[in-house]
């Protein structure tokens, strides 16, 4: 055991002081920026003791909550996987007017605010939207129900999976592939018995963190579900419910259960980075 | 020049690998359906009841304090998260110690936990009843329901793009460089800012970058600690939220198209400056 060991090389080496105050200084932010928030949140949730823990998660709302969580992810993860196997195909195994462009649109998401994520279909299915009233007339709705979340998650997580996956795809080229239709394999026996298990860690690692962030977006969500309580009501916003209502227990409770799957997330991220390094495409994760 | 002129334009170079058009057909009716239809109803949408109303919008001192607070805090934390995050980045990096592999980790806890989260746990800290709070409370120093407190909120959003972006610049760079820098004598401070330095500044601009683009339109894990005072503590995205719930969505579509135009411009700006500093440090 040891606490903090010297660089090997020497032009490397820092003086002791700085680097005591440098190890200093960063742990005293990542404990005040990261730390203390997430040890609040179980803090909190715990503050009344397990029975309280458990009474607020046993709630009949927020379990719904949590099915609906779970069944917006399950929607919206495997269109963006879809959508990024698709995308990264086409990206990197064939030259076309306009990739930049392209990879430009797939990145626009992330620099969107959620809010205005939801906003935009707000803009076209709501009441006064412009497929709306239409819609309405043929009796189906899509803002403040299951449908609208479903969209507006979609679109805040429609990068994950793309951004992942080409330049993983990019620095493997197209060799292999080529091979396999030199060898007369079809489009679907090349890329599921070729591409698909030279990418399938990259993949996993890109739709995990596609279906972390659709768990846990709030903005997009907030905006177009109505937040009805028990039926358009994810977890994240039946913690903002929660905590307007002064439930705080109950609110950190449900927050509780959204920081352990964080936990999961980081947990299994850092795993398929030590573990499969090479067969990732390493990128950052926003 | 002439082979340049023989070639027929192509869409599409030829390729022996099959797929092209289904993968290309689904990605683009896939894109229009989720982002290009979206963002027409956002570029058109406020225009319908004319100039004057978008400009009432905009020019509200309402909006514009919104939005002053949205860019300003944004501005402000990313520039906390340089300087902390480039210290953070240097210690995963250059130091061995007990712990560093859980820490590292934990750096992508602002991308994992979700952001009603945090903002419910930072309200908690910071309120006057609360752990760092009643602190300051004494001395009259509120920290949330104040911009100090939606910086905060937006400090620990954007915490991980400059560590994220410094560290893969600090772990390829060669040996060499600083080994030449002793040799001649540099002290180990020195060689830091004049030799280190200039290398991983094109990624702290970067991640810069992305820290501000992110905070800019953050909304859940402000919020809660903002307190969402008129003119004070409001953000932009909250004032998208409130057009909409009365059903304004001129008014509503006008701020977003206002905030994703700022945002579109100064990245565009940020990009710039860092593609001209890593132009003249090469």
């Amino acid at each position: 055991m040891y606490l903090s060991r010297p660089a090997k090389n020497p032009a490397r080496r820092d003086p002791t002081l700085l680097a005591g105050v440098m190890i200093g200084v960063a742990i005293i932010y990542l404990v005040f920026v990261l730390f203390l928030p997430l040890f609040t949140v179980f803090f909190e949730a715990l503050r009344k003791g397990f029975g309280d823990y458990f009474r607020g998660l046993a709630d009949r709302d927020a379990l719904s909550a949590i099915k609906l969580t779970l069944l917006i992810a399950a929607i919206a993860a495997p269109l963006n996987t879809v959508f990024g196997l698709a995308a990264a195909w086409c990206v990197t195994k064939f030259e076309f007017f306009g990739k930049n462009v392209l990879l430009t649109l797939i990145d626009l998401p992330f620099s969107i605010s959620p809010v205005i994520s939801g906003l935009v279909y707000v803009l076209l299915y709501g009441a006064n939207g412009w497929f709306g009233p239409t819609l309405d007339a043929w009796g189906i709705q899509i803002i403040f129900t299951v449908t609208g979340i479903v969209l507006a998650t979609t679109l805040v997580t429609l990068p994950f999976v793309a951004r992942e996956l080409i330049p993983l795809m990019q620095g493997q080229g197209t060799d292999e592939e080529a091979a396999a239709a030199t060898l007369g394999a079809g489009g679907l026996r090349t890329f599921f018995l070729v591409t698909l298990p030279n990418i399938k860690w990259g993949l996993m690692y890109g739709v995990l963190l596609c279906t972390a962030r659709a768990m846990g977006e709030f903005g997009a969500v907030a905006v177009v579900s109505g937040k009805i309580r028990g039926q358009t009501a994810t977890m994240p916003l039946q913690v903002e419910i929660l905590y307007n209502e002064y439930n705080f227990v109950a609110a950190f409770a449900v927050a509780s259960l959204l920081a352990l799957f964080a936990l999961i997330t980081l947990a299994v991220k850092t795993f398929l980075e030590a573990r499969f390094a090479h067969e990732l495409a390493a990128q950052r994760w926003r | 020049m002439t082979d340049a002129v023989a070639r027929r334009w192509r869409f599409v170079e030829p390729s022996a690998l099959p797929g092209f058009k289904p993968a290309m057909g689904f990605t683009m009716v896939y894109l229009s359906f989720f982002l290009l239809l979206p963002l027409a109803a956002l570029i058109l949408r406020p225009w319908e009841h004319g100039w004057d109303h978008v400009w009432k919008v905009i020019s509200a001192p309402r909006t514009l304090d919104a939005l002053k607070l949205s860019f300003g805090a944004a501005f402000f934390a990313a520039c906390i998260n340089a300087v902390f995050g480039t210290i953070v980045a240097w210690v995963l990096v250059r130091y061995d110690f007990f712990g560093r592999r859980l820490l590292d980790a934990f750096v992508d806890l602002p991308f994992a936990l979700p952001t009603a989260v945090a903002g419910i746990s930072l309200a908690a800290i910071y309120a006057p009843n609360g752990m760092v709070g009643k602190v300051f409370a004494p001395h009259d120093i509120m920290i949330a329901y104040t911009p100090i407190g939606v910086m905060i909120a937006l400090i620990f959003v954007g915490f991980p793009f400059v560590v994220r972006s410094i560290q893969p610049v600090l772990e390829d760079m060669s040996v060499e460089v600083e080994e030449a820098a002793a040799t001649l004598g540099a002290g180990r401070i020195r060689t830091i800012i004049q030799v280190v330095f200039p290398v991983i500044f094109p990624a702290l601009t970067a991640g810069f970058s992305l820290a501000f683009a992110r905070a800019v339109g953050e909304y859940g894990s402000v919020i809660f600690i903002a307190g969402n005072i008129q003119n004070v503590t409001e953000i932009a995205p909250l004032l998208i939220v409130m057009r909409l719930e009365e059903f304004d969505y001129a008014g509503a579509a006008a701020v977003g198209l206002v905030m994703l135009t700022l945002s579109v411009v100064l990245l565009f700006v940020l990009n710039l400056i860092q593609s001209w500093i890593s132009r003249r440090g090469a």
